[in-house]
Parts: structure tokens; sequence; C-alpha cells
């Protein structure tokens, strides 16, 4: 179980000793403290793809686990370990944090050092997120992240930069530490932080939770992971954040941070309140469909191009909420694949989006138009990244879309029509602000003279690109991976068919079953809440 | 009768901080060098808190009961011992900028840590009253002591008024529990009659009088005002000392006396709510740096309440032992003084002569002037907040764990929508060290100079506060022991 070696802790950390190498640096060689960042942000990705190979296809259950004992009362343990999901998820993490300090190259001109310590340690934090199997530990991962993204976003930020990150603290915070107490009760339940300890217990039915008790859990850690989706009507630090945020900041916020909370609902909600999350699965699923169409439709009205961005984020991630509450193996990879899908392509939305206002210092689309005259390679990168963005098949947006339609159809057909709506609104706002943008007469004299991409964002660009078709093309090498972890998640709610399975092929003997702990219902009624 | 030499060494660390403050008055007619009277009191803080590791190893009752040297004395012991050693660290500095005389301060920090040395040992009530008069009066003066500043002179005097008043109610209170009883020994009211109406009024009356002590709410209108208006090395000691003593006797009377546990629950559980909704609320609008960390300890002293809220419960309740909401009460406030010192330690050297850069507005642009010395008071408040890799997440964690432990989920609710209101103030002086460009007064501040042992200090709370904050361990094992409380 435990001959992983300590591949996921060098992962963690070898960001943070890079941090602290650029942190104790004396000198002030911006181009020397770009280096070092992004030589060290591309060796973690390098060492990431070792992940690949350490996964392998078909496993079931963690791999790599890396176990040692922290704390000991109450017994909190370093407990690490990564599946099919979590590796695709880092790897995303690891590829956007170079791309990141590539595109922060020459926008970032003041506190330099400080800038790329904060992206590192947020690496960090992310990275920690996606490995942590002790509840603890991935709660202190959790908040750890948090300061660097709001310093990324309150210094380096654009005009209104102070009010955005503190709105984007507080939000988080106050979801968060409801997710603490929650899960602190389900410690005092359980007697352990250990998810897949509490999630053996929960399953061989050692442990059941009286449904209201298992509603208010499941709602504390969901609020939690709902704020940072945004989940509709969550959402509304999003704008603000993104907005206000440096390139790199809305690229790692966009790319990663949001995703936390659909990996937090795959990885906790579901397989440890399988009952809560179906009784709340049509709040939750009305609450995406509201999102994707709202998010959309604000998007098609919005004046400021980053805050388009930004708004279609919430009518993807809305799609990626419904599919993992669609409850179904298709949609649930769906989910998985438009997480992915939507890290590369609104990652590469919000570079371009920063390239723009690198040379115009301005995201009004009024500002623009006919700006594929001058620059003709930064339009045709950007109509790729839409087409991929807004579905267009043989590119990444549209496996993950139409796995999730395809798999919620398949659970409620009035849900995916809805959500299909979705799609089409998002060609409309993605294709006319492309118009706006880059086609029609050039109506701002400035814009006559900018320059086209540059070396360093032809690479970037190419790079993301080359991901994006990939992914479209390529999709199987990643479905492939992630197929038996979310088949995991499924058979943990639906434990019903799980067991109807098992009792099908009694081959296999149950697990350990521990005579000594008989089955104990926790009510709410016993554990008399004042 | 001369008393048993078992019992002088019970009681040995109060005895040595006692003697170098008696010892500090006597050399300073003869003595003309501050480094010299420094150097001496160092030394005597560090001699009483070794001492405490003497008594502890030489446990048990002392003076027939009225003292108890046990593991919890002897973490208070500790915990006050460090206060004063790190306070006397900072304040030296001080006193020199200040140009104020540094025997007599030495010394009344000397009484005032005995008291709570005292304090914090004392299982017998007359006896905790010694204790909290000694560190009482020793603050009133320490709070004065920069004579010609208005504001220090006016906080004196509200502490001195406020706090006579709720030491008459601790005194009153301990008249009525003597009635009811007919002893003072904590240890001998564990068969009280628990339906006593002149016991619950004595309780009650104990109640207020620490209340005061620890800036409970509605007992805490002075603490703005004094903390703001002492010199801040005594500020610092106000909000890590006496408040850590005081809890410790309320711990003590709660561990001992049965009536008290259950007869405090609503009390504690409203004193709670109240405490952490008006510092929390009140620091929201403070302007001045040592106002908002005045409200922010008020806010503090809420949650520990939440704890002793769970502790009442525990106690009550058998299946679950108390020990790890008294664990919970002791962590804390170890991660809370040392942070509550860092902060106000880095406060009084940016004050600057005469305390004049208080205001938020001159932490502006903190972090390009002074980018380490941000850093730091970023930690600190960070700790405050409560965020992971910091001594004070693992506080308020267990005051968390202690509160849904006891079934107390509303409380802890509650406790978590005010940590986000925290969450708040903190990061406002962290936006502005960070985030604010300095006015033009603020941009012309020049960096202030760290002298060694303002370093010093800083240095061992800072690493206390990441260590505690990755290791507890050592610490939790030790307050989690079963026998922490000799009898």
């Amino acid at each position: 179980m435990l001959h992983g070696g300590h591949l996921l802790s060098v992962l963690i950390f070898f960001p943070a000793v890079g941090a602290l190498a650029l942190m104790l640096l004396r000198g002030d060689d911006h181009k020397f403290i770009r280096s070092i960042a992004m030589i060290v942000s591309t060796a973690e990705f390098l060492f990431s793809l070792i992940l690949l190979r350490g996964v392998p296809v078909g496993a079931t259950g963690y791999q790599l686990e890396e176990f040692a004992k922290w704390i000991s009362a109450p017994p909190i343990n370093y407990h690490l370990g990564v599946d099919g999901i979590s590796m695709f998820l880092v790897l995303l993490t690891t590829f956007l944090t170079p791309i990141s300090v590539l595109a922060s190259w020459s926008s970032i001109q003041n506190r330099v050092k400080e800038f790329f310590v904060m992206l590192l340690l947020l690496e960090v934090g992310v990275v920690g997120v996606f490995f942590s199997l002790d509840l603890f530990l991935f709660f202190l991962f959790w908040e750890v992240m948090l300061i660097p993204m709001a310093l990324l976003i309150g210094i380096w930020g654009h005009e209104r930069r102070v009010y955005a990150a503190v709105k984007f603290v507080l939000y988080t915070m106050t979801g968060s530490i409801l997710m603490l107490v929650g899960i602190i009760w389900l410690y005092n339940a359980t007697g352990t932080f250990d998810l897949p300890a509490i999630q053996q217990t929960l399953a061989n039915g050692l442990l059941v939770l009286a449904p209201r008790t298992e509603m208010l859990l499941f709602l504390a850690f969901f609020l939690a992971f709902a704020i940072k989706v945004p989940l509709f009507p969550l959402h509304t630090w999003l704008p603000d954040a993104h907005v206000e945020a440096p390139t790199a900041g809305s690229v790692m916020l966009a790319g990663v941070l949001l995703k936390l909370g659909t990996y937090g609902m795959m990885r906790f909600c579901l397989p440890l309140f399988p009952e809560a999350s179906h009784r709340a699965a049509r709040w939750v699923a009305v609450l995406a469909i509201i999102g994707i169409i709202y998010g959309a439709l604000v998007s098609m009205v919005q004046p400021n191009l980053k805050k388009l961005v930004a708004y279609s984020s919430v009518s993807h991630l809305g799609f990626v909420v419904l599919g993992i509450f669609a409850f179904h193996n298709i949609s649930m990879q769906g989910a998985v694949y438009q997480m992915l899908a939507h890290g590369i392509s609104t990652g590469a939305l919000f570079l371009l989006v920063g390239m723009l206002y690198d040379r115009r210092h301005t995201f009004e689309i009024s500002e623009f138009g006919g700006l594929s005259t001058p620059m003709p390679k930064l339009a045709a990168f950007f109509l790729f990244v839409a087409l991929s963005s807004l579905g267009l098949p043989m590119l990444n947006g549209f496996v993950g879309e139409f796995l999730i339609l395809l798999g919620t159809y398949q659970r409620h057909w009035g849900w995916a029509s809805w959500a299909a709506l979705g799609v089409i609104l998002s060609a409309c706002y993605l294709l006319w602000s492309y118009q706006r943008v880059f086609f029609g007469e050039i109506t701002v004299e400035k814009n006559r003279t900018l320059p086209d991409a540059s070396a360093r964002e032809k690479w970037i660009l190419a790079t993301m690109a080359v991901v994006t078709l990939w992914m479209g093309i390529g999709s199987v090498f990643i479905t492939r991976r992630t197929a038996a972890a979310t088949q995991t998640v499924m058979d943990q709610v639906e434990p019903q068919r799980a067991y109807e399975a098992r009792a099908r092929s009694r081959t296999k003997p149950l697990t350990k079953t521990d005579s000594s702990q008989s089955s104990r219902t926790i009510s709410i009624e016993r554990l008399g809440i004042r | 009768m001369l008393p048993r030499a078992i019992d002088i060494q019970r009681v040995l660390p109060e005895l040595i901080w006692c003697g170098f403050g008696v010892l500090l008055m006597l050399v300073q007619p003869f003595v003309r060098n501050r480094h010299f009277l420094s150097f001496l009191a160092l030394l005597g803080s560090l001699a009483g808190t070794a001492a405490s590791v003497f008594a502890l190893i030489h446990g048990g009752p002392g003076f027939y009961g009225l003292v108890q040297s046990d593991s919890f004395s002897f973490f208070f012991r500790l915990l006050v011992g460090t206060v004063a050693f790190l306070v006397l660290l900072a304040a030296g500095p001080y006193l020199d900028r200040e140009r104020l005389p540094i025997p007599e301060f030495y010394a009344l920090l000397f009484f005032a840590t005995a008291g709570m040395g005292v304090l914090a040992s004392a299982q017998e009530l007359l006896t905790a009253f010694i204790g909290l008069e000694m560190s009482s009066i020793s603050s009133y003066i320490l709070a004065g002591y920069r004579r010609d500043s208005l504001k220090s002179s006016e906080s004196a005097m509200k502490y001195f008024l406020l706090g006579s008043f709720a030491t008459a109610f601790f005194l009153y209170g301990i008249a009525l529990v003597y009635g009811a009883t007919g002893t003072t020994m904590l240890d001998k009211m564990a068969g009280a009659d628990t339906t006593s109406t002149l016991l619950k009024l004595g309780l009650a009356m104990i109640l207020i009088g620490l209340g005061f002590k620890v800036a409970a709410a509605p007992f805490q209108v002075w603490t703005p005002d004094v903390y703001e208006g002492a010199p801040t090395p005594v500020t610092a000691l106000f909000s890590a000392g006496p408040k850590a003593a005081a809890f410790a006797l309320l711990l003590r009377i709660f561990a001992t006396v049965p009536a008290a546990t259950k007869f405090w629950f609503w009390a504690f559980w409203m004193l709670a709510v109240l405490t952490m909704f008006v510092g929390n609320l009140g620091a929201l609008v403070q302007t001045n740096i040592k106002r908002l960390l005045a409200y922010s300890s008020i806010a503090h002293a809420g949650y520990i309440l939440v704890a002793f809220a769970a502790v009442t419960t525990m106690t009550s309740n058998s299946d679950v032992g108390a020990a790890p909401a008294y664990a919970a009460v002791l962590f804390y406030l170890l991660s809370y003084a040392l942070v509550k010192l860092g902060a106000f330690t880095v406060v009084s050297q940016l004050g600057g002569a005469g305390e004049k850069n208080l205001s938020l507005d001159d932490y502006a642009g903190l972090s390009q002037r002074q980018p380490f010395v941000a850093a730091m008071l970023s930690v600190y408040l960070l700790s405050l907040l409560g965020l992971p890799v910091t001594a004070g997440f693992f506080g308020k964690f267990y005051i968390f764990k202690a509160a849904v432990n006891s079934h107390l989920l509303w409380l802890a609710v509650l406790m978590a929508i005010n940590s986000v209101i925290g969450a708040y103030y903190y990061l406002r002086v962290i936006v502005v060290m960070y985030m604010r460009e300095p006015s033009a007064e603020a941009a012309a501040l020049a960096p202030v100079q760290f002298p060694v042992g303002v370093n010093l200090a800083l240095l061992i709370t800072f690493a206390g506060t990441i260590l505690f904050g990755v290791y507890p361990n050592p610490v939790i094992n030790f307050i989690l022991q079963p026998n922490l409380l000799g009898h």
C-alpha cells in the first residue's frame, strides 16, 4: 500500500522550496527571479508527469499513498494519495503554473520577487488539497491557499483590487469555517479524520447517520464547495476577483481554484453523504441550470471582456456541477473532463484578454473592434480558443459538455434539455464578442498600430492550442484513466447498486467485518444540539 | 510558626519573582547602570520560571491546601513567566526611548507576575483574592506609568476604578460562598448543596469579578481605553498574563466545584456569544491599531468562553471527559499569549517616541519600508485570525472541537461567523500594509530600528507561533495528561 516513495510530498513541497529560495534571494534582478520561477514550475510539471506512470489505468482506490502520524490528539495523520481524478487536476495545476509565470513575464514590474513567491505558494496549496486524504490536512491546505491568492489579487490587481481581494477571502472563509465545524462533527461521529477510514465506516454500515444529521453535514461541506465553484447564487465574488486579478491570477483562479469546489463535491459530498446528496440533487441541479443559463445571459450583455469570460466560467462550472449531481458514470466522467477542459480553454481566454490588456490597458469591448487587421495571429488564437470554449467538436470543450449532457439525459431529460440551452448561448456570447472585438471597422485610432503576438506570447498560446486540440482528439487518454475513479465515486454514492453488484459476484468475501463495533446510529436528537 | 520547607518549594516561583522585585527596588538607589538592572530582571524572570519546574517536581498541596502545585499551575507559571520574560525584553528599549525609570517598572512587573502565579495555583478563594490583588494593583500602576501622558493617566484611573469595583464583587462573592458552604477551600466545596441560592449568588459574583479581569462582555468597557492608554509593553502584558491567570482560576473552580459547572452553563453560553460579537463588531470600526487589538482581545476572550461553555456540559455529562475542553483553553491561552505579545511588541516599536504612530494610516506601505516587520506582523494577525500553520489555528480548532464534542453546535456556528467577521479587520491591517500606498506623512517615516532585545522577543514569539502551528504535540500531550489538576 505504501510503496509510492515520496513523490506526492515532493510534488507538494518542491514549489515551496523554490518559493523559499526566491524569498531568501537578496538581489532584485527581475530576469533572474523570473527564470528561477520558470525553472521551478517547469520542473514541477515534469515531475508531475511521473504520476501518469504511478497511477495504473483502471486501478481503483488511491495510489502512491503516503502515511505518517502527525498530531497525537486528536489523531491527525499526514495521509496523501492520488487517483485518476486528482492526478489530472494536479497535472492541470502544474501545467498552468509555468504558463502563468510566462504570462507574467513582462506585465508584472513591481515587487516581482513577491509575485512569483506567491504564485509558487499558491501551487503548494492547490496540489496539497488535491493529494490530501486526511480531512484535517485537506482543510489546512484549503485555507493556506487563500492568502497567496488574495495577495495576488490585492497587490498586483487592477483598480478595485483591494475590494475584490477582501471579498474573495471573506466569501471563501465563510464556507470553509463552517466546513471545519462539519469536519469536526464527522470526526466526533467516526473518531478519525482519515478519509478512506471514514468511507469504510460508512460503507460497511458501522455508522449510519440519521437523515437530518447527514443533511446538515452535507450542507456544511457543500456550502464551502459551492462558494468556491461558484454555484449560483453564491457567485458574486467571482466577477470581481477575476476582473481585478492580474492575468496570472485569473488563469490560476479560473483554471484551478474553481475546480477545487467541484473536486470537493466529488471527493467528499457524494461519497460521504450519499443519501443527502440524492435528496439535495434536485435542488443542486436546479441551481446549476440557473447558473448555466444566467451566467451565459450575463456574459452576453457584458461590456467588459474579462467579466464576460468570468461569467462564462459560472456557466461552464454549472455544467460540471450538473454532471456530478446527475449520478451517472458518463456525466461524472464528463464533469471531470469539463473541469480539465475549462481549465485549459478559459485559462487561454484569460491569457488572451490579458494580452489585449497589456496593449491597450482596458477591458472594454467598445474600445476594441477590427483588431484582426493589426494582429491576425492573436485573432486566430482567440478564435480557436473561443471555439473550444463554446464546445466545437474536435476541441476539448465539446467532449466534456457532450458527456455531461449524455449522462444527464439518461437520468433526467428535462435537466439535459435546459442545460443544452447553455451550449447554444455560449456560442452566442463568444462569437458575438469575438465579432465585436476582432471584426468590423477599427473605431479607435490607437488600435491600428497594435503589435501582434510576440514570440513569448506565441509560445504560450501555441502550447495551449496544442493541448486544446489534443484533448479534443485524444480524449480517451484521459477518460480511460479517470473511469475507475469516477466509477468508485458512483459506487459510493449509489451503494445500493454497488451492493447488488457485489451480491451478484460473491467471489470475494466482504472486507474485514469488525464484530467488535456494532452498528450505531448517530441521530441529531442524541447529539442534542443546543 | 515557620512554614515547612516543602511549602516553600511549592510556591518557589512566586517567591523568586517577589524577591527579585524587592531586590530591584533595593539596589536601584545605588546602581545607575540600566543594563545591569535589565540583566538582573531578566535573570529573575528566568529563575522564577525555572523554579516552576522545581515546584512541579515537588508538587502537591502547599500551606495546608491553600495552593496546589500541579501540572496545571506549572503550565500557567511557565506561561506567565515567559510572558514576563518577553515583556522585559521588549520593555527595556521602550523605557529607554520614552525616558521612563526602569527599576520600578521591572519591580511592578515582577509583583504582577507573582500575583498571576498565585492566582493560577491558588486552591483557596482568599489566596486567589490575594493573587488577584497583587496582579491588579501592580497593573493599575503600570497602566499609568507614562505619567506625563494624559491617556496613560486616564487608562490607569479607569482601570483602577472599575477594577476595584470588580474586585469588590469577587470578594463579596467569596463571602457569600463561605456563608453557603462554610469553607473557602475549593476542594472542600465538592459536596456542597448545589441548590443553595446563597452559593449560586456567590458564584455569580465571583464570575463577575473574574469576567472583568478577562474582559468578557458586558464587563469589557474598560478594555479599549486601558489598552490604548497604557504603555504598549504593558498592554502586551495585560492581554496575555492577567487574562491567562484569571482563566486559570476559573478553570480550577470548575474542576473542583461541581456546583459551579451545573450553574454556570447558560451564563457562559451567553457571555461567550456576547463577548465574541462585542469584540468583533467593535474592532471593525477601529482606526487605532492598539484599540483594534484591544477589541480583538475581547473577541478572543469570547472564543475561550466557548470552550468554557463546553467544559460545563462535559463535566456534567459523564460519558465524555472534560479534558479536551481544558486542553482547548490551555492551548488557546498559550498560542494567544505568544501572538498578542508579538503583535504588541511590533506595535510598540513602530509607535516611535511618544507612541505617536499608532493609526492604521501609519502602517500604509509598511511592506515596502520594512518588509520583514510587515511579514512578521502579518503572521501574527493571521494567527489571530486562525489560519493554518500558525498556533492560532490549532487553538481555534481545539475550541471548535470541544464545542462540537459537547454538542454545542449553535455556539460553534456562531463562533464560525465571528471568525469571519474577525477576518475582515485583521485583513484590513494586512491590506493597509501591503496594498495601500502610504500617505505623504507615512512615506516620510524612517524605518524603525529594532534593538536586540526586541528582536529576541519577536524571534521567540514568532518561532512559537509557527512551531505550535505545525507541531503542537508536546504541548497537547502535556495538557491532556489525566492528572493535570493534582487531586
